[in-house]
């Protein structure tokens, strides 16, 4: 297997996600690990919530992986996402990428990451002190 | 037909429920669910966007309904 996606209620093990995409024939390994950030366009945010439509989800990120197997040399693809609630600095989501060469790892990380935030359906609420908002909801 | 309509996110909201039914007339297509949908739930169409998903995959406003298949609201997405 070359592919590893999960949707975790628990939280995420950067250090084993990058274990789990080592091999002996990659001359490098691609990380994107998102964060929760404190503020969004200078309001304090107190949490996050993410949802997702599961088998929905694990079958769009599937789609999405063998995209970028067909596009890069790579080795190895992991995805790990994380649901529930999430505090400032926790990571809702991983994901590593090996290749014999770094290009590949990079575009392919790259590509993931942002096709990810437009096709996979997953939401994120972000709770502030006086309320909350369903991220990209309304224009 | 009735159908199971599953809502995620700010549809869950809207609908004050993760799901509700819907009664659709044979052949009914994606379009013609957004239509009584909005008709009951107007603020959807506040929405940046929607989808549907049917069966797990986002669908075309003419594709048809059929009585098993799963049919889900997608809000715009905002994972990452």
């Amino acid at each position: 297997m070359n592919t590893e996606i999960k949707i975790l209620d628990t939280p995420l093990d950067v250090a084993g996600c990058i274990d789990w995409v080592m091999s002996p024939d990659a001359g490098g390994i691609d990380v994107f690990v998102g964060t929760v950030r404190n503020a969004t366009k200078g309001k304090p945010v107190v949490r996050l919530e993410f949802e997702a439509y599961e088998p929905m989800a694990i079958k769009e990120l599937e789609k999405i992986t063998q995209q970028s197997f067909a596009k890069w040399p790579l080795i190895r693809v992991l995805v790990h996402h994380r649901i529930g609630i999430l505090s400032v600095g926790e990571v809702p989501v991983v994901i590593a990428v090996s290749a014999a060469h770094r290009d590949a790892a990079f575009d392919a990380c790259r590509y993931i990451i942002d096709t990810l935030k437009q096709t996979v359906p997953i939401w994120k609420k972000e709770i502030f002190e006086d309320g909350e908002v369903w991220v990209a909801a309304h224009p | 037909m009735n159908i199971n309509i599953l809502a995620f996110g700010i549809a869950k909201d809207i609908f004050g429920s993760p799901v509700i039914e819907l009664e659709l007339t044979n052949n009914a297509t994606v379009s013609n669910i957004k239509y009584l949908l909005e008709q009951r739930y107007p603020r959807l169409k506040q929405l940046s966007s929607y989808m549907i998903a049917v069966n797990n995959e986002y669908a075309l406003p003419e594709d048809t309904i059929h009585h098993h298949d799963e049919v889900a609201v997608i809000p715009p997405v905002s994972g990452g």
